[in-house]
């Protein structure tokens, strides 16, 4: 019964979406107002009827009904309540379920909080935003029923891959689709802009929080996907430049682009078609990580089924958006008036180059991602492009922009003064020259590079707390005046020099790992020891202990630092008899600075066991770069300039300048 | 400046940008691209010792020995030709003589293939597309079934 009301459910809000997708769109047409009022009601029931369902489904899951096929493919009765729920999302007709829920959410904020918006604008975004609705609705009751009955049902369910059986997994998929989804209102926003020919300030204003939340959902998606394939997947890399990695990497790269030009779009009313095309393009991308993942057509290391009909219907859908997104563009973008020039040296300036940097960035992901299955259609040759392609390509692009970063908040708009801005930035490049010959004096038998990859780190995170000290003029007034500019700095420039410092932590982890990891791999018998940078490790022992679904071999390993017991690490080899596999799980011990990662290996014949072990330096800064981006991005959505539901032009005089 | 000048400082920027990123993607694509061969192609068309490749086929039954020192060997087959592998380190968890698998590195000299990374996916049932079309064409496929049984098994990974 309650399958049925889901499914019933979900036919229904195909049939409102239909109408959201058409009415308000004519009626935005014919300037009726009767018309248009019908957009706010549809996208709110949508989103209700796309509730009930995925409730439905949730409950299906929970009380573990397995005469639902998805739920006997993708559950267990013995599985942990929160690996029950999470697993609704852990598979193909879930997530997109989950999916189309959160673009359903979104409709329904702009219909409740969008009043200031023009009638006619808030009419054709919601009927944008209501033709995606149909597209997915329709792929998931034409290819992907949740709802499927299984007769006679059985009495035990398959389980969930265990891999997928972790917290931090858990919550990974709603962030990155909040992500991918939340493009789909920018982009909405622009197809909206580009039927009504009109880009004005307000309009960028709007599309601000919308870019900036979906990039900040999309940047904890993937720092949590980051982390996830760090601590389950024993291999200690946080990042394997793997198709599906980055299907979520490339939205992630236009989304920053879109949220730096979108600036320049509001303040200036400069890069205005240019602001409309890459929130085209970061939707795009979205849908074609959405392709990527659920066709299975790219050999990933996070395998999924191949499934032709489905993939060949999310490609009709890739397609019809983006080539219809695109021509629209075509034709309506030279209509758009250009904003205000500036010099090449100003903030816009700056912000251009940014763009610039970032879309050569994503061609050389897209293309390293793409180039394999081109090649295979094209000559049947099979390859794989690997981490070394995007060591050539991703990296001498972004190593530059990343040398940018700092200057950009420095410099005014319009025309700035280049040598002023510079000499702001003394103190960070004099710590950076530090950081580089310290780093040098300290690793000087690693690789020569890594120390500038450490300098171009502490350059950034100089460069964000200068630009504070700048703005609250920190050596140059009284300190009590400073402390009381800083209290008036509006949230946007915290989260400007958040999101840009914790960009710096990012890079020195990512160089951290890259450069000084050192690994080990050796077979013991309980009671050897064996050493790795410093640390001696001894196998105690290895035993098997019980979890809630799983029987593991847990070895247990000392830690000992020049003759001192540090502690003890407790890595396993998990079986699960439900599922039938078997899941490595490392142990990590980490001091804030450096990594301490163990894996157990499998039992050789003499009695000892495999044991690999990672000494990561840096690791953990890796996703305490990536959280305080995220905290960047969350501080600027809070300023008040910024909220959701714009102010309007009265009240926005009312408010105190910058 | 005037406005022509700074558009023509705009376009030459661009276009710098642009060449410099589609000169790295040619260096880097005619450089750092694996290719994946099976036994057959590896016999029939034969790689260079030290040429990086990718080797798929089926682990071959019997074939697996765990040496001293965390050694690996096993045989990598297409049920025409097979290849002796070697790898130092950790399997992964799905693993398995006769299933699909995936290896990387380099051929020496005497035909041992030394792998320093080995695929398994994360299903048992789940074929790699590559080595499911290997075996295609040497005629050892078992049937469709077997790359869509793994949606059946249980789904899809959820990741991302």
């Amino acid at each position: 019964m309650i399958a049925e009301i889901g499914h019933f459910a979900l036919v229904l809000s195909f049939a409102i979406s239909l109408v959201q997708m058409v009415v308000p769109m004519v009626g935005a047409h014919r300037r009726d107002p009767q018309l248009m009022g019908l957009a706010n009601p549809a996208a709110l029931l949508q989103f209700l009827l796309v509730a009930l369902a995925f409730g439905a489904l949730v409950w299906l899951f929970v009380v573990s009904d397995f005469s639902v096929k998805l739920v006997f493919d993708n559950s267990h009765s013995e599985k942990p309540m929160i690996f029950k729920v999470s697993g609704v999302w852990g598979n193909h007709e879930g997530s997109m379920v989950l999916w189309v829920l959160i673009l359903a959410l979104f409709g329904a904020t702009v219909a409740l909080f969008g009043d200031n918006l023009p009638d006619t604008l808030r009419a054709r975004v919601l009927a944008v935003q209501a033709s995606i609705a149909v597209a997915f609705l329709l792929f998931i009751l034409l290819t992907s029923n949740p709802f499927l009955r299984l007769d006679p049902a059985p009495f035990e369910g398959r389980g969930l891959n265990p891999i997928l059986q972790d917290r931090a997994l858990a919550f990974h998929p709603p962030w990155l689709y909040a992500g991918y989804v939340g493009f789909s209102m920018t982009f909405s926003f622009a197809i909206a802009a580009l039927i009504e020919g009109k880009v004005d300030a307000a309009w960028a204003r709007w599309v601000r929080p919308w870019t900036l939340a979906a990039w900040l959902s999309l940047t904890i998606g993937i720092v949590m996907g980051s982390w996830w394939a760090y601590y389950t997947l024993g291999w200690g890399g946080f990042w394997f430049w793997d198709p599906v990695e980055n299907a979520s990497l490339m939205p992630w790269i236009a989304g920053t682009a879109l949220l730096h030009s979108a600036i320049v779009a509001e303040k200036r009313g400069s890069l205005k078609s240019w602001t409309i095309l890459l929130a085209i393009l970061a939707f795009s991308l979205s849908l074609l990580g959405t392709f990527l993942v659920r066709s299975g057509v790219l050999t990933s290391v996070h395998a999924f089924a191949v499934d032709p009909d489905r993939g060949v219907f999310i490609l009709g859908i890739l397609v019809l958006f983006v080539g219809g997104s695109l021509s629209l563009y075509a034709w309506r973008a030279p209509m758009l008036k250009a904003g205000g020039i500036f010099a090449p040296i100003s903030r816009e300036g700056a912000l251009l180059m940014n763009n610039l940097l970032l879309s050569a960035a994503v061609a050389s992901v897209f293309i390293g991602t793409l180039y394999p299955l081109l090649l295979d259609g094209l000559t049947g040759a099979k390859i794989t492009v690997g981490p070394p392609f995007f060591n050539y390509t991703f990296v001498p692009i972004f190593v530059p922009l990343l040398c940018l970063v700092p200057l950009g908040p420095l410099l005014g708009w319009k025309r700035a003064d280049v040598t002023a801005a510079a000499e702001r930035l003394l103190a960070a490049a004099g710590l950076a020259f530090v950081a580089l010959l310290a780093t040098f004096a300290f690793a000087y038998d690693g690789p020569w590079l890594a120390p500038f990859g450490i300098a171009l780190a502490v350059w950034l995170v100089a460069g964000a707390a200068s630009e504070i000290a700048w703005r609250i003029r920190l050596f140059t007034t009284p300190f009590r005046e400073a402390l009381s500019r800083a209290r008036r700095l509006p949230r946007a420039a915290w989260g400007t020099a958040l999101a840009h410092g914790g960009l710096g932590i990012a890079v020195a982890g990512i160089v951290g790992v890259t450069a000084w990891q050192s690994e080990l791999i050796t077979t013991l018998a309980p009671g050897e020891s064996t050493e790795i940078a410093a640390y001696t490790l001894t196998l105690e022992r290895v035993g098997m202990r019980d979890g809630p679904n799983f029987q593991a071999t847990a070895g247990v390993v000392r830690v000992e630092k020049e003759g001192r017991v540090l502690g003890f690490l407790m890595p396993e080899k998990r079986r699960f008899p439900a599922e039938r596999q078997e899941k490595t799980e490392p142990a990590i011990r980490t001091n804030g600075f450096a990594d301490l990662y163990v894996v157990l290996g499998e039992p050789s014949e003499d009695g000892k066991w495999v044991v690999r072990a990672y000494h990561n330096s840096l690791a953990p800064w890796i996703w305490i770069g990536g959280g305080i981006m995220a905290l960047g991005g969350l501080m600027s959505l809070a300023d008040r300039r910024l909220r959701v539901g714009a102010p309007t032009r009265a009240r926005l005089r009312a408010a105190p300048a910058e | 400046m005037t406005r022509k000048q700074r558009r023509a400082t705009f376009i030459f920027v661009s276009l710098g940008i642009l060449g410099l990123a589609a000169g790295l993607v040619l260096f880097a694509l005619s450089d750092s691209v694996t290719f994946f061969y099976s036994p057959s192609d590896v016999a029939e068309r034969g790689v260079d010792a030290g040429e990086r490749i990718r080797l798929g086929g089926l682990v071959e039954q019997g074939s697996l020995e765990k040496g001293g020192d965390a050694t690996i060997r096993f045989n990598v087959t297409d049920f025409v030709e097979t290849i002796p592998v070697t790898y130092r380190g950790v399997l992964p968890d799905l693993f398995r003589e006769g299933q699909g698998v995936v290896a990387e590195g380099e051929i020496q000299a005497d035909g041992v293939f030394v792998a320093d990374k080995v695929l398994a996916k994360h299903d048992e049932n789940y074929m790699p597309p590559e080595v499911a079309e290997a075996l295609k064409k040497t005629g050892n496929w078992q049937g469709e079934g077997s790359t869509k049984s793994h949606a059946e098994t249980y789904g899809q990974g959820s990741y991302p």
